[in-house]
């Protein structure tokens, strides 16, 4: 991992880094990747990966709803926490397509 | 050099459904903004996902009607990117394994019939809206208005492979795409609404060369006219560019309707690391071979099953069959009718369908199901025909009225003879006085026929049902006047 | 009378035989928890709904519609969403946001369901990553067993608050051990349950598939009670499990033979050698050994198995939570909710100051973490390795089940540390998680039980470990413990002065 990789992984996040968060970022982002690299001794040659763990012990599949409108409109309790709002929309700033 | 055109589509299918795909929120078009975003649908902090069965049906029918391979066992990943219209900041979609995969869309062009093959159809959730209004934000600032009323719902989004030469087969798929999920009743197929949106993936290639060239995808085609009009114009921007000594740069591009152009999106840009995996909220889709087996029975034949069995049952041409299962709304109209006629009526019911009918709606630009009459009115009008009420030439002066008046009480018909006296004149012996009345008249036609001359008999004919303002029972006509040509 | 030091068994009495009102004894703990700024236990109290609930569950218990818990006060972890309380997850990010609705947990134990009365929500690292508090928004919680020191974390709020006799039960959420390492560190017992046991719906999410959600209290006992009101199906939770309810309260206090005799004859009790490793300090070792021997005489048969890769279950795990973390957290944007930039130019510019501004440190490490292992190139390397490691680790559990019945051992390293000791190197941290994490890679219950002190008289706890759906065995071997033990009845030297 090197600085363009912390700037890359920042931006795919959306946060913000100066450049000397970056490179502190990126001391302690190494030290956890020194960590991880123990993984790669582990011979996991034909082991299914885990998603969800009660799947180790029993089938499990995605339960299904019935297609019913159960939910109805709230928008002024949903609306009072939003920084900026005009109409009933969520307002940011422009949006460039 | 000559140019090779390579089409790929990816479609955006809004499912039929009452709800949302992973939420109990409505998805009714034209709510007041996010007035049906519930919770879920906001992310609000601590909400979960679960899904909607009825968007899994319609998933397996549209496999099942395109040949596909329903999976056993489908995986619901997250699409991960910021925007604004994606509440969670990624997007529930399927990725490594979707739910319907392969399978095969018939085109004809040109009366050329092609297959287009399906690469995989997967379940995913929609976006919300940004209205661009220009509004004002908390310091001033130009912004957008967020409306996440669309946000979750149900999306099938079907892939094909680079299959389509030109534009024109690209929009014959589209066509076929559309007329088949709206058959089937999984898609309402609203392109104004934006129930049924494509995306096409356009790349060109000296004729010959084997590689793909680099292709721009082109977003949100709305219109049968737009895709064919953002297609042609960006394989010649690409053509114009490789011939000036440019390249193609892969991007998204937006099709302008009212330039005639498609413009790169600055935006999708640099999301190009989606981060894709397995959804934790959400376990694996599994579809029982039973599931599949109680769809297929519950499914809507399809136009192709219709058709072949129309033709050996009650005999119809095949070219009926062809404008009765073009759209569903048209078969639905036909099999109705036919409930109502019976079988020995369904030729004269395909008549009236492909002929009067099919003119009048055509005229109108509208499709059976806007039919201002309905089938038990046209139903009708063939047990006039059939019981002798009326002749075949009447019935059409008859269905024309009907047509004018957009009349909506069911029995139009019988109101419409009464009023018009249109009633046909099988009465033998009103039927004899008005034939020996044209005899009298046309002796020199009676000598001629004697004489051998057998079109003396339709001039006769012709006189007696001008007599009668065509009312009268031509058979019947016909045996009488032979009767009494005979006996004197 | 000294309700603080009371079990929610010993409450339910003296509520049910109206030796004390439940309006009586919200005023109680509020006024303790009014006293008590000093620990930094509660970030939220509404004394008016407080009181609110308590008026309705003393209805309850005047018409005889009262449940065992009716009326019983407890706290909630921040991480819950409440309808009257603002929820945080102890982030800036949240500062100020209320809810709409109130998290499933909630909902079942709250007014209607089991009656419980809502004292207020409790102080967590944020969105629970941390295992010290010291991440949270809202400052460091402090250990009421010495204010110098952590209470563990995430749910070191929950922990102290109970340690320190502001509430005799808190909610929590595990994790990789944020229910057992600050029950460990203030004393007290709590169980984190088989993953899909408790719907996750409106419990705010860190890492989905980790998550789990436990109940917080002085004993055993008390946590059966909790957990048969918290534990069911919810169909708004697609990974909550479809099971007949349990009574968690049925084998308290049976043998485990189910004959008379000793307590716990016939049980065979797991030690893992990897937990006995060097990097178990003496002080915590003797406490479990002690706790072991005690095991051993109430009956059980100790047998040594193997978690051959407990050490992974560290690097597995830090990849794994922060890859679902860094999107789980995604929704942070300040668009619908939440903190946003006062200042800020174009959209990306609003997003990444707002998330800059609302997330800390750690949890900005950990969405990097988790963006680095998902993203392209790296995926397979880190994502897919790290679940193939987690299923090894949970056939790991498998196998030792085959040999006993419950696993023992300790459920940290170390006694609590002094405040901003570990802050500056998270790896170090990490690294102390390393006999929970398992578990909640396995999704197996799990729990801790105080069983001694340690060095600077900080308590110790038991870790126990179950398989699948054991947790009414594991409550079982905890209560058998405490009747012979009386380490849970020690008072925190907060607890004694406070209120007093």
């Amino acid at each position: 991992m090197n600085l363009e990789d912390v700037k890359r992984i920042a931006h795919l996040s959306h946060l913000s880094l100066s450049e000397d968060e970056a490179k502190a970022t990126l001391a302690q982002l190494q030290k956890v990747f020194h960590l991880v690299e123990q993984m790669q001794a582990v011979n996991t040659d034909g082991i299914e990966p885990l998603a969800h763990p009660i799947e180790q012990i029993m089938a499990i599949a995605q339960p299904l709803r019935e297609d019913m409108v159960t939910e109805h409109d709230q928008r002024d309790a949903y609306l009072k926490n939003a920084p900026a709002e005009h109409d009933g929309l969520f307002l940011v700033p422009k949006v460039i397509e | 050099m000559k140019w090779e055109v390579v089409i790929g589509m990816e479609t955006h299918a809004q499912l039929r459904t009452n709800s949302k795909i992973f939420s109990g929120a409505s998805i009714e078009f034209g709510a007041e903004p996010n007035r049906q975003a519930c919770a879920v649908d906001l992310a609000l902090p601590g909400v979960l996902p679960v899904l909607n069965k009825a968007a899994v049906a319609h998933a397996i029918r549209f496999g099942l009607a395109v040949g596909a391979h329903i999976a056993p066992m489908s995986i619901f990943a997250r699409k991960n990117y910021f925007y604004p219209d994606l509440p969670k900041g990624y997007q529930i979609s399927q990725f490594e394994i979707p739910v319907v995969q392969g399978g095969k869309v018939h085109i004809v062009l040109d009366g050329v019939a092609k297959t287009v093959q399906l690469t995989r159809a997967h379940l995913e959730e929609d976006a919300g809206k940004s209205l661009h209004e220009d509004f004002r934000g908390p310091h001033g600032e130009s912004s957008s208005g967020i409306d996440l009323n669309r946000a979750g719902t149900p999306l099938l989004e079907i892939v094909t492979e680079p299959d389509m030469r030109s534009a024109a087969e690209a929009v014959a798929y589209a066509k076929a795409l559309h007329s088949l999920v709206v058959w089937l009743g999984v898609c309402d197929g609203n392109m104004q609404e934006g129930s049924f949106r494509c995306d096409a993936n356009v790349s060109v290639r000296p004729v010959g060369q084997k590689e793909y060239g680099t292709r721009c995808e082109i977003k949100n085609l709305n219109s049968f006219r737009f895709l064919e009009e953002a297609i042609q114009y960006e394989v010649r921007r690409q053509i114009e560019l490789i011939e000036d000594g440019g390249r193609v740069v892969q991007e998204t591009r937006l099709y302008d309707p009212d330039k005639k152009e498609t413009r790169s999106m600055r935006s999708k840009e640099d999301a190009n690391d989606y981060r894709y995996f397995p959804d934790p909220d959400l376990l694996p889709l599994m579809i029982s071979e039973e599931w599949i087996a109680k769809e297929r029975s519950e499914m809507t034949e399809l136009p192709a099953q219709k058709s072949e069995r129309w033709q050996s049952e009650f005999g119809l041409s095949a070219y009926d069959c062809q404008v009765l299962t073009q759209e569903r709304a048209t078969a639905d109209f036909y099999e109705d009718l036919l409930k109502q006629v019976g079988k020995d009526q369904a030729k004269a019911a395909a008549n009236l369908m492909t002929g009067e009918f099919a003119s009048a709606l055509n005229k109108e630009g509208i499709s059976a199901a806007q039919s201002p009459l309905n089938p038990s009115q046209l139903a009708q009008l063939i047990q006039r025909i059939a019981d002798g009420t009326i002749s075949n030439k009447i019935a059409k002066e008859i269905f024309t009225a009907m047509w004018d008046e957009k009349a909506s009480d069911p029995d139009a018909v019988d109101r419409i003879i009464e009023a018009k006296g249109l009633k046909q004149i099988s009465d033998s012996g009103a039927l004899e006085a008005i034939i020996d009345q044209v005899l009298a008249a046309n002796q020199k036609s009676v000598e001629e026929f004697r004489a051998g001359k057998e079109k003396a008999f339709n001039a006769l004919i012709g006189q007696i049902m001008k007599a009668t303002q065509g009312k009268a029972n031509p058979q019947q006509v016909n045996k009488l006047l032979t009767d009494k040509l005979n006996q004197s | 009378m000294s309700w603080h030091t009371k079990t929610i068994a010993e409450l339910s009495k003296s509520l049910h035989s109206k030796e004390v009102s439940s309006q009586e004894l919200a005023n109680y703990f509020l006024a303790r928890i009014a006293e008590s700024k000093e620990l930094n236990a509660f970030v939220d109290v509404n004394v008016e709904q407080t009181l609110l609930q308590a008026k309705a569950a003393d209805a309850q218990l005047a018409d005889g519609s009262a449940t065992k818990l009716t009326g019983v006060p407890l706290a909630h972890k921040d991480i819950f969403v409440t309808k009257h309380w603002k929820t945080t997850a102890g982030s800036k990010i949240l500062n100020n946001y209320i809810s709409p609705f109130d998290a499933h947990v909630v909902a079942e134990l709250g007014v209607g369901r089991a009656g419980m009365v809502c004292l207020g929500k409790v102080n967590m690292d944020e969105f629970a990553m941390g295992s010290s508090n010291e991440s949270a928004y809202a400052g460091p919680t402090k250990n009421p067993w010495d204010l110098a020191r952590v209470p563990g974390g995430s749910s070191g709020g929950s922990a102290a608050a109970i340690a320190a006799g502001l509430a005799p039960a808190s909610t929590g959420t595990d994790t990789g051990g944020s229910i057992r390492q600050p029950a460990a560190f203030c004393g007290i017992t709590g169980i984190k349950p088989t993953y899909g046991r408790v719907s996750r719906y409106g419990m705010i999410a860190y890492a989905s598939s980790l998550d789990q959600a436990g109940p917080m209290a002085k004993t055993a006992e008390d946590c059966a009670i909790m957990l048969n009101a918290m534990a069911g199906h919810d169909a708004k939770d697609s990974t909550s499990l479809e099971r007949a309810k349990e009574d968690y309260t049925k084998a308290l206090g049976k043998t485990w033979s189910g004959e008379p005799g000793l307590p716990l004859k016939g049980l065979r009790v797991g030690l893992p050698k990897e937990y006995f490793g060097d990097g178990l300090n003496a002080d915590v070792r003797t406490a479990v050994d002690a706790a072991i021997e005690q095991l051993k005489k109430m009956g059980a048969e100790c047998v040594s198995v193997s978690l051959p890769k407990t050490e992974l279950s560290i690097p597995v795990y830090y990849v794994l939570a922060p890859a679902e973390a860094s999107s789980n957290l995604s929704r942070f944007d300040g668009v619908r909710y939440g903190h946003r930039a006062a200042e800020y130019g174009d959209l990306t510019d609003m997003y990444k100051r707002s998330r800059s501004e609302g997330f800390g440190a750690e949890v900005k490490r950990r969405i990097m973490i988790g963006a680095y292992v998902l993203s392209h190139g790296y995926y397979d390397a880190y994502y897919l390795k790290a679940q193939r490691i987690r299923r090894i680790i949970a056939q790991d559990f498998q196998n030792a089940f085959d040999a006993c019945d419950i696993i023992a051992g300790p459920v940290a390293p170390n006694v609590a540390g002094k405040l901003g000791e570990k802050v500056s190197d998270p790896t170090q941290m990490y690294l102390e998680d390393i006999y929970t994490l398992s578990p909640n890679l396995a999704g197996l219950p799990a729990m801790s039980v105080p069983c001694g002190f340690g060095d600077h008289g900080m308590p110790v706890g038991l870790q126990l470990i179950g398989n699948y759906f054991s947790e009414a065995a594991l409550l079982q071997v905890a209560h058998a413990y405490q009747q012979e033990t009386n380490w849970h009845q020690a008072q925190s030297p907060f607890a004694v002065k406070g209120g007093a």
